[in-house]
């Protein structure tokens, strides 16, 4: 293993053993980080195709309604059971929304993901059996039977969260750099000289397309076990914005951006919604147009920028 | 037979409707290829300056005809504001740029606009029904119409042929269509491209507050009406082939007649016929009924 | 000799405009064959066509005698047909060493590893030896956005030999160089060609590196073979004088360089 890796697992253990002396608030908090930052990793491997998904909030809103429809009437309340569900069942629904969406590229590809997430969101506002506009309650789940801290402690869906984290970003990690990686930044370069290279720039985009419903998915399922509520608004088509913009202000370089945007994403709108809660949209929109234009690589780069010069 | 009727004249109220809020987000794509997601707000923003500048009219107890000028002023107003705040204060200094980081851009406009109008008008609901009651009704074969929504269809064709007229007929127009043709020789000919897509802009966003401020009187304007409409408009511009106007048209009519029809026939189905004409079209035509054809030569 | 690649009755229109009608062309194992034309003739169309990127609208395209029309760019370069293009097709926004790496990873036979690195010592050294056969090693460390147009059609062509082809298609490899560096850019890649054996098709306006590489002459116009045959006999073809070299206006315009 590489030392890189072994510190991650360190920092991960480390932010387990964190979890049981920080207060309840900061521990949910971050466990909404987290789950955010597992459906932006998924964004990250299209982003870096040069695709811009603005209805990642589709996976990450059947992932919770896997959840919380799966506790009901499976009568489960295995959280890995759930987990995997929500997983297989966005990773279903992907393989056949992908086979459109793998054609399509740019504003297309944005607005059509955006436009079946609006489906999903169009179907629960209606479905009173799961609550319309209110949404319900998801069980409290359970690890092998056991809560580890009691039932109302948010520590075991954090647990669940820092584990889904570590895991998937050390996948991205390496993802990146692998040929499948690469590919996605030919793809965003030059598909005509991809093509020429004898792969299928359909099949690319397809599987990280895949890729990305899967960890939308697990990210909606923590979500779900987290907050213990669910409703329509994960669908919303302003949730999938927000994950674009995470994307955007953690970076899309390295696989620690989207995780660290997420938990700086968490921590503004925590405070900005509790000094001014008509402006946080407008605190957004600036945001995104200071990034776009003086920080387009996000974050991370400051980040990156810095050990750099530490470095050397 | 009056089912057909019913299915024909509300099909015609919804896609005038589609085809004024669309007829902008086309207008703005083919000669700026700036997918503009605020093209909402500016709706939004239209409906609220006409709903409470109505409000305001009639209450100081002028004569209510004069309501609908009003409206029109609000629309006009509001639209060429926000229009010219919008392109010169920030988007001319994003041009050149990649087609999906303007979508980003206007994306964070629209977060902007949403806060700007709720700072403006507060979240409480405006009604200002007076303009839509005032013209009272019709009976066509047993079924009852707003008089104000059939001059709705009439009002969506007369901009339509406006923007036809304005596009093929004038000096102008024939100039705008050499930038949405080809961009790079129009500049070279000495066309003022920058001129154009300021003016470009400013008619775009007149059109979607136009489309609010006629909108208003028939709802209650709220927090979030300009966000379902950028969607409806993105489907019937897709459809018709994104920066065409006589797409636009196009596809406001298939989706408002299949819509219409989906509502009498089975409503459950209401939201998936739009995206389900949406998919088929683009399944047979991936780039709509009418696009502008932009091949990539190697 | 045995066959390669056989047109037959090739033709492709875009609306009024007829870019290629009735190509014939036979291209036999390893030989080297030059096109001429004038801009519009239709010769990025017949490579285009020959390499499943456009459809063509009517005729036959064979490879070793078995029918690869309908196939995609992909399967056909799968096949053994590679080709350069007019204006290099790389990625501009990375290094000459990931565009290479990049370049052998999807080569591979197989699906695309999802967590194999790319780059490791191995991988490395192998896009170090192509560079250096193509004598562009020095740019290894380059964004391909910075470099000179010689070398991004260099490294074009060398991302097309990667493939190992069997007939490699050259869409004007030296348009964009300069006078004095196209003999040498040729050199490089006929050396890299002549070592694998390919056959060889390449477009060309110089009428100079025509003579100098190509043993047989194809000469476009207006979407036909105006006429095929060993170089010089082409050369000094009446009809291609009028109609491609236009060598009959050297007499009424004497700025005109002469050609060899
Ligand atoms: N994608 C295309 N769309 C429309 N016309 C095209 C396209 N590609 C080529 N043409 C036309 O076909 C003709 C032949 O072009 P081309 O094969 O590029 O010529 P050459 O490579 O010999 O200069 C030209 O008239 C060109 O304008
Ligand atoms: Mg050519």
């Amino acid at each position: 293993m590489k030392i890189a890796t072994i510190l991650l697992i360190a920092a991960a253990i480390a932010a387990l053993a964190a979890g049981l002396v920080m207060p309840g608030w900061l521990t949910f908090m971050l466990t909404l980080a987290l789950a955010k930052g597992l459906v932006v990793l998924g964004l990250l491997l299209l982003m870096r195709a040069g695709l811009v998904s603005f209805g990642q909030g589709l996976y990450y809103c059947l992932g919770a309604y896997c959840v919380g429809i799966a506790g009901d009437y499976l009568q489960t309340q295995n959280a890995l059971l759930l987990m995997l569900l929500a997983v297989v069942a966005c990773v279903a629904l992907a393989a056949i929304i992908g086979l459109l969406l793998c054609r399509y590229r740019d504003i297309f590809f944005a607005m059509f993901s955006m436009a079946f997430s609006m489906i999903l969101y169009g179907i629960l506002v209606k479905s009173t059996a799961f609550g319309s506009t209110d949404g319900f309650n998801v069980k409290p789940p359970l690890l092998f039977g056991w809560t580890p801290g009691g039932e109302s402690s948010p520590m075991m869906a954090y647990g669940l969260a820092v584990v889904a984290v570590t895991g998937v970003g050390i996948f991205v990690w390496n993802y990146l750099r692998s040929p499948m990686g690469y590919a996605g930044e030919a793809i965003r370069e030059n598909e005509i000289r991809v093509e020429y290279l004898g792969v299928s720039v359909r099949k690319v985009i397809y599987i990280k397309y895949l890729l990305a419903a899967a960890m939308a998915g697990l990210g909606g399922a923590i979500t779900a076990l987290a907050a213990g509520h669910i409703d329509p608004e994960m669908a919303y088509w302003t949730t999938s914005g927000e994950f674009v913009f995470i994307a955007l202000m953690g970076g899309t370089g390295h696989a620690a951006g989207p995780v660290l945007g997420s938990i700086i994403f968490e921590l503004l709108r925590t405070y900005a919604f509790q000094i001014s809660p008509y402006t946080w949209q407008m605190i957004l929109g600036t945001a995104l147009l200071a990034i776009i234009l003086y920080l387009p690589k996000g974050v991370w780069s400051l980040v990156e920028r810095i050990t750099k010069r530490i470095a050397a | 037979m009056k089912l057909v009727i019913a299915m024909l004249m509300d099909g015609m109220i919804y896609a005038s409707w589609l085809f004024l809020i669309a007829a902008g987000l086309t207008l703005i794509y083919g000669v700026m290829r700036i997918l503009n997601m605020a093209h909402g707000s500016f709706y939004a923003i239209g409906a609220y300056a006409g709903a409470s500048l109505v409000g305001f009219y009639l209450a100081g107890g002028y004569p209510p005809w004069g309501a609908y000028l009003v409206l029109l002023g609000a629309a006009i107003f509001s639209g060429i504001i926000i229009g010219l705040l919008v392109e010169r204060g920030l988007l001319r200094f994003m041009y050149g740029r990649d087609e999906v980081v303007m979508i980003l851009v206007t994306y964070a406009i629209l977060l902007i606009l949403e806060d700007v109008i709720k700072l403006a008008w507060g979240v409480d609901a405006y009604f200002a029904y007076q303009p839509y009651t005032l013209l009272g009704r019709t009976k066509l074969v047993g079924l009852s119409y707003a008089n104000y929504d059939i001059a709705l269809i009439f009002i969506s064709a007369s901009i339509c042929f406006l923007l036809w007229w304005g596009l093929n007929r004038t000096r102008q127009g024939k100039l705008l269509q050499a930038v949405i043709h080809d961009r790079d020789t129009a500049a070279f000919l000495g066309i003022n491209v920058t001129r154009m897509f300021t003016v470009t802009f400013v008619i775009g966003a007149v059109l979607g507050t136009f489309a609010g401020a006629l909108t208003a009187p028939g709802i209650s304007v709220m927090p979030g009406i300009g966000i379902e409409v950028i969607i409806l408009a993105f489907a019937v511009v897709v459809i018709g082939g994104l920066g065409s106007i006589g797409g636009a048209l196009t596809g406001a009519l298939i989706v408002g007649l299949a819509r219409s029809a989906s509502v009498h026939l089975y409503p459950e189905a209401e939201l998936f016929v739009i995206y389900g004409v949406m998919a088929v079209v683009l399944a047979f035509r991936p780039q709509g009924l009418f696009a502008i054809a932009t091949a990539r030569k190697i | 000799m045995t066959s390669l690649i056989e047109t037959r009755a090739l033709a492709r229109n875009f609306g009024a405009v007829t870019a290629a009608a009735d190509i014939n062309v036979t291209i036999n194992a390893g030989e080297i064959v030059g096109v001429i034309g004038s801009n519009g003739a239709g010769k990025t169309t017949f490579i285009n066509m020959v390499t499943g990127y456009l459809p063509p609208s009517s005729g036959e395209i064979l490879f070793k005698g078995k029918s690869i029309l309908g196939k995609t760019p992909r399967q056909v370069m799968r096949a053994g047909i590679c080709r350069s293009f007019q204006v290099a097709q790389l990625f501009p926004d990375l290094t000459v060493l990931d565009n290479v790496l990049i370049a052998y990873g999807m080569l591979k036979k197989g699906s695309l590893s999802l967590l194999r690195p790319l780059a490791n010592a191995r991988s490395i050294q192998q896009a170090e030896t192509l560079l250096e056969e193509y004598g562009i090693a020095e740019y290894l460390p380059e964004m391909v956005v910075t470099l000179p147009q010689g070398v991004r059609k260099l490294l074009d062509i060398a991302l097309a030999m990667i493939g190992k082809p069997e007939v490699l298609l050259l869409d004007e490899p030296t348009s964009g160089v300069a006078i004095d560096d196209k003999f040498e850019l040729m050199d490089t890649v006929m050396r890299a060609v002549r070592s694998s054996g390919s056959a060889v098709l390449f477009v060309e306006h110089d009428m100079e590196v025509i003579a100098r590489y190509s043993t047989r002459l194809l000469a476009f116009y207006d979407g036909r073979v105006l006429a095929d045959g060993p170089t010089a006999e082409v050369m000094s073809d009446e009809k291609v004088k009028e109609f491609v070299t236009g060598h009959h206006l050297e007499i009424s315009s004497p700025k005109e360089p002469a050609h060899a």
